[in-house]
């Protein structure tokens, strides 16, 4: 018999599959997995600490740059910890449109991991099919915030403005001539609720389209029937959440159990996974998209009927109107105040959760009566499954990590803050 | 959920007659503080008695208290401010969230480290397996010891690197930073060349200033 020899390897930080920067320390039998050590802090940048020395307002853009796959999720939760300390009640039409940008923000961040998690284990057209419909999603938050990814839209107490009345347009190029452009106008003629109304009508066909790929795929079943199988007790206990406690059969959402904002008056469903493994995840977030796809659309209709203030009439937390404050000395000062002094959040401490498209997404604020918090916690969902993964990849190949992690569906913006 | 935190407010003062050294009901959150003494055993009974249940530790964080309520910075530190009196009982703690699925509560219990100079808490990462690298996180960032902690290494900072960085006398633009040397051809550490500085001014204003709250 040869004699074999256990050796370590390492994988990363710059690897493809290693979604940004982690660094693992992979103690190997031949080509099985006897322990992972994950090596996390590369893109440590501080924010909690941040944000102790920011006001309030100032920390609202880092939020983007946690999760950078789901910003205005990251963003929601917290506006919502300090709309709580403020004891803030939000417009209704503000409450839908940060809904509905949270669904949008879902199914960017899921057409990202399925395309991404796809392409790590060998499947190269899902990633181009789901980055064609995720574009259309990035126009939107162009045309809501200015931004394509960090887009700071939603406000303590509101969100910036209102939606847009135009979506921004192709122009005639060397690539594109009149005509082709014109063509790809077409939905782009009206209002960015007109926009996203045709996208949420043909969605459900193009998720069709990636299931076509994948669902029944030979290969992609052998990639990920099987691969890092949880047991509920196992999920609970390793503090998983969003997808992949729900992928172990656990049925728990945010938005059902603790509903925050409107999600009380939504119809959706919560999708449950049965083996707790890879496959049963891919099924619980490519069901998630189509449930956002709904959610999406009865945001629409309400949002078509109601007019109404987006953010609140509170001068000491959202700034007045301009034209007023180029006409009143009152609200001028109120400007001035608040962004150069910014806002006072009474002292006491407030947590609030979102259901984050990577799980419950937490921010934490301890606040002194200052105008900036005096600690800011961030319970990033991806931490915990990535402290996670020493477990779940015990026993398997070097090539499942890669299925392993890509089923996690890490970031590290969050994962190391 | 009001009605819900009403009956855990009851549960726990009858469940822990004597651990509980304070018990808050704010902004429809419920703030246990235990001792650390008694931190393990309340701890593990929050998750194994059917009236609780706590299933779930969503987060465990450190805090710094040592300048709560003080608006003195210098340096890019934050100062403790001899006006102000001590809001809490020692420098350091930590906080703990919990989640039941099986009663959907949640409840935050916090726990004081009794020594400022090497605070020393239990861990419980027997107790929820997640706090493994929760405690780690903690210890890094705060210089937190979790006695009894399976593999309390540094977590988030650089190989090597010295310090507690979120600890409130810790400067936010550090103590080192790195370039590339071309004269040694590699990389090197020296003490920091920017100077701290504070954009807007940390202030804290009287009770409901401005009619909030």
């Amino acid at each position: 018999m040869a004699e074999i020899k256990n050796y370590t390897m390492n994988f990363g930080p710059q690897h493809p599959s290693a979604h940004g920067v982690l660094r693992l320390v992979l103690e190997l039998d031949g080509e099985v997995i006897e322990r992972a050590d994950p090596h996390i802090g590369l893109l440590h940048r501080g924010t909690e600490k941040l944000a102790e020395h920011k006001t309030y307002l100032q920390s609202l853009p880092y939020m983007d740059r946690l999760d950078y796959v789901s910003m205005m999720c990251n963003e929601h939760a917290y506006v919502m910890a300090v709309e709580k300390l403020l004891g803030l009640e939000v417009p209704l039409r503000a409450q839908y449109i940060r809904v509905m940008f949270d669904e949008i923000t879902r199914i960017m961040n899921h057409l990202l991991w399925l395309g991404a998690h796809a392409l790590d284990i060998g499947a190269m057209t899902v990633f181009l099919y789901a980055f064609r419909e995720r574009e259309d999603l990035m126009d939107v938050y162009e045309a809501v915030s200015g931004a394509r990814l960090h887009a700071a839209y939603y406000r303590p107490g509101g969100v910036y403005r209102d939606l847009p009345d135009s979506m921004p347009l192709y122009q005639a190029s060397k690539i594109h001539n009149a005509n082709a452009v014109k063509k790809m106008n077409e939905n782009r003629e009206g209002s960015l609720l007109d926009f996203m109304e045709d996208f949420a009508n043909r969605f459900p066909a193009c998720v069709d389209e990636y299931e076509t790929l994948l669902t029944d795929n030979r290969i992609w079943k052998q990639r990920t029937v099987g691969i890092g199988v949880v047991t509920p007790e196992r999920a609970l206990a390793l503090g998983f959440s969003g997808a992949m406690l729900r992928g172990s059969g656990i049925a728990w959402d945010l938005r059902k159990k603790q509903p925050y904002e409107i999600y009380n008056r939504l119809d959706f469903d919560i999708p449950v996974g049965v083996e707790g493994d890879c496959y049963d995840r891919y099924l619980v977030r490519v069901e998630e998209m189509r449930q956002s796809n709904r959610i999406i659309k009865q945001c629409i209709s309400w949002l078509r009927q109601n007019p109404g203030p987006v953010i609140v009439n509170n001068f000491k937390v959202a700034p007045p109107k301009r034209e007023s404050m180029k006409q009143n000395m009152e609200e001028l000062i109120h400007h001035f105040k608040l962004f150069t002094e910014g806002m006072h959040v009474p002292s006491g401490e407030a947590y609030a959760a979102v259901e984050h498209p990577k799980g419950e997404f937490g921010i934490y604020i301890i606040s002194d009566g200052a105008n900036k918090p005096y600690r800011l916690k961030i319970r990033a969902p991806g931490f915990a499954h990535i402290a996670a993964l020493d477990e779940m990849a015990r026993g398997h190949m070097i090539a499942d990590v890669v299925a392993i992690i890509g089923t996690q569906d890490i970031v590290f913006g969050e994962v190391d803050r | 959920m009001a009605a819900n935190l009403n009956l855990l407010t009851t549960n726990l003062t009858t469940i822990f007659t004597h651990q509980i050294v304070n018990l808050e009901n704010k902004l429809g959150e419920l703030t246990l503080v235990v001792s650390d003494i008694d931190m393990l055993e309340v701890l593990t009974r929050l998750r194994d008695d059917p009236n609780l249940r706590f299933e779930q530790m969503i987060d465990l964080c450190g805090v710094d208290y040592c300048t709560y309520g003080s608006d003195i910075c210098e340096g890019g530190a934050y100062l403790k401010s001899d006006i102000v009196p001590d809001a809490y009982p020692s420098r350091f703690a930590v906080v703990y969230h919990l989640l039941s699925l099986t009663h959907n509560i949640r409840l935050r219990v916090r726990v004081f480290a009794k020594d400022d100079d090497l605070p020393i808490l239990n861990s419980v990462a027997s107790i929820w397996p997640c706090a493994n690298w929760y405690e780690r996180e903690a210890f890094d960032l705060y210089g937190i010891v979790f006695t009894g902690h399976p593999d309390l290494r540094r977590l988030l900072t650089d190989y090597g690197f010295v310090g507690n960085p979120f600890r409130k006398d810790f400067p936010l633009s550090g103590h080192v930073e790195m370039r590339y040397d071309p004269e040694q051809q590699r990389v090197v550490y020296q003490p920091v060349s920017i100077e701290p500085r504070e954009l807007v001014p940390r202030i804290i204003r009287e009770e409901h200033y401005g009619g909030l709250k």
